[in-house]
Order: structure tokens, then sequence, then C-alpha cells
């Protein structure tokens, strides 16, 4: 069995919210909403501050709320733990929205372009279908998908795997399959710790976070 | 210890997604109020419409909150696993049931009305309850208060039902005391339970309505009905409909409340931070 994945490295991420970006432009989401989002938290008082950067979105849950409450079934989960919305079947009713932990959801009720009008590109990528309902990451399943189709290996070639972590200029992203023990995020996860966020709901959350090296 | 932003108010659902369990709750209440304590007559047989016509109210304010309504039918699609569409098939059970009692009263219709009834509220209930993302929502002792919210407000209504048509039933009068003691009971539970995992407005707001629905809510209505009760129907009318007034409105502002106002999600928590550089 597969089960993809992804690891932020939070001692590598700077921050600069490329993914934000590439996530943007490869899925052409609207203004405000951001698939993959960093949070800029700055924690604890001066002069002992820390500033941390947090890549959050779908965690692509093992046990997801978000299909549970689905009434449509437009929400699922592929056998490879990638949990999809069918926006032919969504009825926007936002459920799904209130019942992740993790603020990953979005629903857009009208056209919006960053410009006001549309811009070549935007106009190229827009799609009505996505007006009115629940829309989240993918993992860029298609590309997934069409990358496997091709015999490449996700997480390894860039060409099969999510636009987010393609461009991060930190390599603190990762993507791969935890069910291999030899795949780069399961080496990983050996190597270092790591937490999930949230762990305590029980929603099994397929993204890692790693904080520190395991002692040797 | 956690580090993060600071939840915020979710703003996917509002007062359209609150008028399902305001008019929802009250419906199915009534309809379970008058299959338990109703007897036949005029006032039962306006109960039933009645409690259908808030029940619909209710789904009409679900449907103008959805962003694909001419898909609303999908709503029955996951009996499996979600309780939205175990709510959508309660309801149209609740519709037969009330239709059915409605022309062929008798002891199994009407039996079948009030569990029909019950489970609608059920289902309102743990729609919220299954909500992992909003801690006020998915506290497991809400689930007491819905469903003793929805009994008050149908009790309410069914004692302004029969005194509209000068009767003065003790057994509802009696129904609608219990409620009010069981909501206040429920309340306390879930407020004790939720406020300490709120902060800022979120949690006045749900504080806030702890005087409103123990002192007006509980001891107002029952100091008003236990006067009507013990008074002739004319000045009965008045105290009892204020009293009964007062609960509803009480319930209703305090799901009001839970479903707009104390509605945060948990925020971002990391439980450590990131160890960075030589050490």
């Amino acid at each position: 069995m597969t089960r993809w994945v992804m690891i932020a490295d939070l001692r590598r991420c700077v921050g600069c919210q490329t993914c934000t970006a590439a996530c943007k432009h490869t899925n052409a989401t609207p203004p405000e909403v951001q698939w993959r989002r960093v949070l800029d938290m700055e924690v604890g008082e001066y002069p002992d501050v820390k500033r941390v950067f947090v890549p959050v979105g779908c965690m692509h849950c093992a046990d997801p709320p978000c299909m549970h409450v689905c009434p449509s079934t437009a929400t699922r989960q592929r056998a490879d733990g990638i949990v999809t919305i069918d926006y032919d079947l969504c009825i926007g009713c936002a459920y799904c929205a209130v019942a992740c932990p993790y603020q990953a959801r979005y629903k857009t009720d009208k056209a919006e372009f960053a410009y006001g009008e549309p811009m070549e590109s935007e106009a190229k990528q827009f799609d009505p279908g996505r007006l009115g309902v629940a829309t989240k990451c993918t993992f860029c399943s298609d590309r997934i998908d069409a990358g496997l189709a091709k015999g490449l290996k996700p997480g390894v070639d860039p060409d099969a795997s999510p636009a987010c972590v393609n461009s991060c200029i930190a390599q603190a992203l990762h993507f791969g399959d935890i069910e291999d023990p030899q795949s780069n995020v399961s080496q990983l996860l050996a190597e270092n710790q790591f937490f999930r966020m949230h762990e305590e709901l029980g929603t099994e959350p397929g993204f890692y976070y790693l904080w520190d090296r395991k002692p040797s | 210890m956690s580090f993060g932003p600071k939840p915020w108010i979710q703003l996917h659902w509002d007062w359209r997604a609150a008028g399902n369990f305001m008019f929802g709750g009250a419906g199915s209440g009534l309809l379970l109020a008058a299959a338990l304590v109703l007897p036949l007559g005029p006032a039962w047989a306006v109960s039933l419409p009645l409690g259908l016509a808030l029940v619909a109210l209710g789904l009409l304010c679900v449907w103008l909150e959805i962003g694909r309504p001419l898909r609303a039918l999908h709503v029955f699609f996951n009996p499996w696993t979600s309780w939205m569409t175990r709510e959508a098939f309660a309801g149209v059970a609740l519709f037969v049931a009330a239709f059915a009692a409605f022309f062929r009263p008798g002891t199994a219709t009407v039996t079948a009305l009030g569990l029909c009834a019950l489970v609608f509220a059920w289902c309102q209930a743990w729609i919220l309850k299954a909500s992992k993302g909003i801690p006020a929502w998915r506290e497991p002792k809400l689930v007491a208060f819905i469903l003793a919210t929805a009994l008050t407000e149908g009790a309410a209504l069914a004692v302004l039902l029969a005194l509209a048509y000068s009767r003065q039933d003790k057994l509802v009068y009696g129904l609608l005391a219990a409620a009010l003691v069981a909501r206040a009971l429920a309340w306390s539970m879930y407020v004790d339970a939720t406020a300490p995992k709120l902060t800022g407005a979120p949690r006045a707001a749900l504080e806030a309505v702890t005087p409103r629905i123990l002192w007006f809510g509980t001891f107002g209505s029952l100091a008003l009905v236990a006067a009507a009760s013990a008074l002739p129907q004319p000045y009965a009318l008045p105290l009892a409909g204020i009293g009964a007034l007062i609960a509803i409105a009480t319930g209703w502002h305090a799901k009001h409340t839970i479903v707009t106002r104390a509605s945060l999600n948990q925020g971002f928590a990391l439980p450590v931070l990131p160890v960075r550089g030589a050490r």
C-alpha cells in the first residue's frame, strides 16, 4: 500500500512563501484562498522572542473528519490517503470547513480576481465549477497521477511531486510514501523528532513537522 | 505548552445555520411535546402544522446558506457517517409521521411522530458535536443541551397553544417545567466544560448567556408558569405566555450564540519549537 504524506522541516523553513505562490500559480486559487499557507509565528516576549514559520494546509488525515461529515459524499479518500473533493457533488454547505481542525477548506461564492478583471492567466485557468463549493489542497494529485503514469517517483521526481515541494528554496518541504521504509519521508522521520498538528483529536494527519534531530 | 496564532471565529456558518438549530429545534420540540402531552383537539391540530412549519423554516435557512442550492438533494447521499444527511432523512420521516398522526391519530402514529421528532433533534445536536474544528461545538455536553432546549421550546409552544384554546393543562405545564430544569442543568454542565477552552469575546459571549438562561429563562419562566397554573384563565394566559416566550427566546439566544459568537476554532498550535543552530 501507499500513503502519501508531506513533511515540513521547521528548522529549514524561512517563511519565503514561495510554496504559497507556487500553489496559487499551479492551482489557480482566487485571492485570499491559499491551499498552502505559511504561518509566521512570533513566540515569547522581548528579549526572548523566537520566530517560527509553519507551512499548513490540508493535512490529508487518515481519519478525516471532513469526509465523515460531508452529506453529499463529495469529500472522499483515495487508497493512497489523499483526501479529494468532487466539485460536481459538493453542495457548498461548509460542514467540512467547520469540521476541519486545520482551517484548510475554503468556499468562494463568486468569481474574484487579483485586480478585479481577470488577467489572461486567470481567465485561462478559471473554473466556474469551483464556485460555491469547498476547495482545498489536493497534494497536487493530478501531478502525482500523471507522474506515476510516466513511471516517475513522487517526492523524488519534480514532475510527479506537488508544486509546493518543488518550489521550496530551503528544502523544508518533502513528499513521499510513508509506507515505503526506504522513501525520503520515512528516512527523515526515522532520523528526526517530529509531531503532527492537533494530534490529540485523533485525525492522524498526513503532514509531519520535524523540529529536531533524534538524540544519538 | 503550545505556541501559535490565536484562534478566530469561524465564518462559514452564520445566522442561517443558527436558524436551523433555532427553528428546527423548536419545531421538532413542539412535535415531541405534542406527542407526549397534548390531548387531541384544536391545540393538537394546530401544533402539527406549526411544528412542521418551524422545521421547514430551519431547513430553508440551511438552503439559503449552501453554495449550490440546486444540488440540495445531494444532502441525502451519506447516511453512513454524516449527521447532516441523517437530519435530512429524519426531517422527511418527521413530515411523513406528522401527516400520518394528523390524519390518522392513534397510539402508533403519535408514538412514531414523537420518535421522529426526537431523532431529528438528536441529529441536530450531533451535527454540532461532529464538528471537530470548533471546540465549543464538539463538546459532548452540548448534545444534552441541544436536546433539552428543543424540548423546552417545544413545551413552551405547547403551553401557548393550549392556552390559546382556553385550556389549563397541568401536564403541559409540567413538561415545560421539567424541560426548563433539564435545560438549566444541561447548560450549566456545558458552559462549565466549554468556557475554559475559549478566550476573549467568544468566552464572554458564552458566559453572558448563563445569567440570561438561568435567571430569566429558567427561574423567571418557572415562576410565571407556576403562577399561571394556579390562576384562573384570564390571568393565566398572559403570565404563561410571557413565561413561554422567555423560555423560547433564551433558548434561541443560547443557540445563536453558540453557533455564531462562541464558535472559535482552535487555531494552530505547536507542541514544541524547532531547534535551530549548533548545540
